[in-house]
């Protein structure tokens, strides 16, 4: 049964429907529930996060299960992976993905390596929520798209929801999944509205979503990057251009099939992404299809990041910053051949 | 260890106007500040310092330019008092070209290095090590100068803390570390996140000295500063202050402070307003008078408004400026495609 909800309430869902199914499961971070031991605060006024995420939960699972943590990322991720290694299911939320800074030894040399270190006698079942995503004025230290140096370390998975309904799903999945997975929530989303199911249901980890049909170009978009890259499409459309959108939905494992089939159909890929452009993900994508589908490209691979640079404060700037639906639209163009100075 | 109470100090007229002047733009600053961000007008996130005045002020006021101060989210109360310009400070809120940061930083980057204030800063915790760090500099360049790293009681929890605290003790570097225990962190009660009663009993662990003060009583404020800077700049090491102090908003705008108690936040507001309490110290000791104090106030307030209206006509950044100093020299910063 599906019905309209925020991008926001369907990981809040996701989260209360793992919850109420496993008692191991638990929500672990800074004001995840606000508030705590504050004698004359009532539960529903408690914050719930700092984006109102999670605002709630604590009066259906208590404080004891929606745990407020010190500001002390480097301590409450280490003790979530432990956690996790000794017998519960935790769900930690770095508030901020920028704030991977102060806990990347937790994830990176502690949750994603016990399994193979200790010769796969150990899982580390535990899920990082946080936030990413530039747009929000947020500047520098808290607007980042840090997915591709996670999908770099082997041993974690990296989820980027795009729509509610995958948000709800892919989460469940990701607290249901025996790895450590690592969620990223663009903070721009949260209030985006779309059909939701009710009740439990998976959306499964490692499986791309061709979110438009098409025959002429494939763009390979992530996170709210696909929504940029609708944008685009329904302008290409008007040209008589047919793009082909996927979503990868899940970073690692990545669903290279998918994204080759269409390749092989389209004969042409751009991969959209709005971290910055070396070592990202989108280089990536362009270097697997280069390797394992060159045969079926017609053009060079065009890659449309974030320049190179920090996320600016000013608004004129971050607008700027971000890939756009007119720079996808030039780029289908030069790359399909088609002269933009005669369709625009 | 108690608060202390007793006057060691007397001070001239001039220094106590300097620090009513300061204390007073923080607080008309923040109050512009708080009211234009609720119309919509400033993009992002604020976090405001008024309250706090006492501490920026009673601390900055025995600093000069070759002094580094370190700051937190909630830095607009430390960039005054240290010296910067309240319209650059302003433009660099609204993100205009004219800003103290160009627009690139915004409230929570705010910073000028020539003035020795090294930025706010958007990561809790994230001042320990860069104070040491300037601390460090100011010792092996022998510069006299010391540094000073303004922290909240939420960072107090954090792993940087004792990391930088600790080498600011073992190489007896000149670095105070000034507490801002305003009680919360987020909306999280100190009393909840800390395993100690107060943040200076922990300067113990790294023997270094540790003082509580009313962060709410500039003069207070001011004479235990007066120690830690006068121990630091005589070579014999850091120190801890921990103030006590209060948030007269909230986290950041929009925060509904539904985890703060009325009581508190109504006294707070009233008899135990750090402005107020220096106000009456002042009048007093004859320090000044309420016609004085009055005038003051009134050109601080013309100063906010010009500040408002130098951000509002200034332009935004140029589109070039998107990729330039990510680096002194380096010509590959562009995006891809």
């Amino acid at each position: 049964m599906g019905r309209t909800i925020s991008f926001s309430d369907a990981i809040n869902e996701a989260l209360a429907e793992t919850m109420r199914r496993d008692k191991n499961v638990i929500l672990m971070g800074e004001d995840v529930a606000g508030g705590a031991a504050v004698d004359h605060l009532q539960d529903e006024e408690a914050w719930g996060g700092v984006m109102g995420v999670t605002q709630g939960l604590v009066q259906e699972f208590g404080r004891d299960r929606i745990l407020d943590t010190p500001i002390a990322e480097a301590g409450y991720v280490g003790a979530a992976v432990s956690a996790a290694a000794t017998g519960m299911r935790p769900v930690t939320e770095l508030m901020f993905n920028d704030f991977i800074g102060s806990c990347l030894d937790e994830v990176m040399n502690q949750g994603a390596k016990l399994r193979y270190m200790f010769g796969g006698k150990a899982k580390v079942p535990l899920t990082i929520r946080t936030m990413h995503g530039a747009g929000f004025r947020a500047a520098a230290q808290h607007s980042q798209s840090l997915y591709g140096m996670f999908t770099a370390i082997p041993g974690l998975k990296t989820v980027v929801p795009s729509t509610p309904a995958e948000a709800k799903g892919l989460l469940i999945a990701a607290i249901e999944d025996d790895d450590l997975v690592v969620f990223f929530e663009d903070k721009t989303l949260y209030n985006m509205k779309g059909d939701v199911p009710e009740g439990y249901y998976t959306t499964d980890l490692g499986k791309a979503d061709i979110k438009r049909e098409g025959s002429d170009v494939t763009i390979v978009a992530i996170g709210k990057q696909v929504h940029t890259a609708l944008e685009a499409a329904e302008q290409l459309a008007a040209k008589g251009i047919q793009a082909e959108i996927v979503d990868p939905r899940s970073l690692s494992p990545l669903d290279e099939d998918t994204i080759l089939a269409s390749v092989d159909k389209t004969n042409h890929l751009i991969v959209v992404d709005e971290a910055t452009p070396r070592c990202n993900v989108a280089t990536d994508i362009a270097a697997m299809v280069a390797d394992k589908g060159f045969d079926s490209l017609d053009a060079p691979i065009k890659r449309i990041t974030a320049p190179h640079s920090p996320v600016p404060f000013s608004p004129v700037l971050e607008d700027l910053y971000l890939p756009s639906a007119d720079t996808i639209v030039r780029t289908v163009m030069e790359l399909t051949g088609e002269d933009t100075a005669m369709t625009t | 260890m108690e608060a202390s109470n007793t006057r060691t100090q007397t001070m001239d007229s001039h220094q106590a106007m300097w620090m009513y002047q300061k204390m007073s733009e923080i607080r008309h600053f923040e109050d512009t500040v708080h009211e234009t961000f609720s119309k919509g007008v400033l993009p992002g996130f604020v976090h405001l310092y008024a309250g706090e005045e006492a501490v920026a002020v009673g601390v900055c006021a025995h600093l000069n330019d070759k002094d580094s101060i370190t700051s937190t989210h909630r830095g607009h109360g430390h960039c005054i008092a240290k010296g910067c310009d309240l319209n650059g400070m302003m433009a660099e809120i609204y993100g205009k070209e004219t800003g103290l940061c160009n627009g690139k930083g915004g409230s929570m980057h705010i910073a000028d290095v020539s003035k020795g204030m090294l930025g706010a800063n958007g990561i809790v915790g994230g001042g320990f090590p860069l104070a040491t760090g300037a601390g460090l500099t100011a010792k092996l360049q022998d510069t006299g100068g010391v540094a000073v790293c303004f922290f909240g009681d939420g960072a107090n929890n954090h792993g940087t803390f004792h990391e930088g605290i600790n080498m600011a003790a073992i190489w007896n570097l000149p670095v105070i570390f000034v507490a801002e225990n305003n009680g919360y962190a987020e909306a999280t009660p100190f009393s909840y996140a800390s395993s100690c009663e107060n943040i200076a009993d922990r300067a113990a662990s790294y023997g270094i000295p540790g003082e509580i003060v009313d962060g709410k009583d500039a003069m207070a404020v001011y004479e235990a500063a007066e120690r830690a800077v006068t121990r630091a700049r005589n070579g014999e090491g850091p120190s801890l202050i921990e103030c006590k102090t209060y948030r007269n908003y909230g986290h950041f705008e929009g925060d509904a402070q539904k985890y703060k108690g009325s009581e508190e936040r109504e006294e707070h507001l009233k008899d135990k307003d750090a402005i107020l309490q220096f106000r009456q110290y002042m009048l007093q000791h004859n320090l000044s008078n309420e016609e004085g104090l009055n005038k003051l106030d009134e050109q601080v307030k013309a100063s906010i408004q010009a500040a408002v209206e130098f951000a509002e006509s200034s332009d935004y950044p140029d589109a070039g400026s998107l990729i330039t100093d990510v680096y002194v020299n380096y010509t590959n910063t562009g995006r891809e495609s």
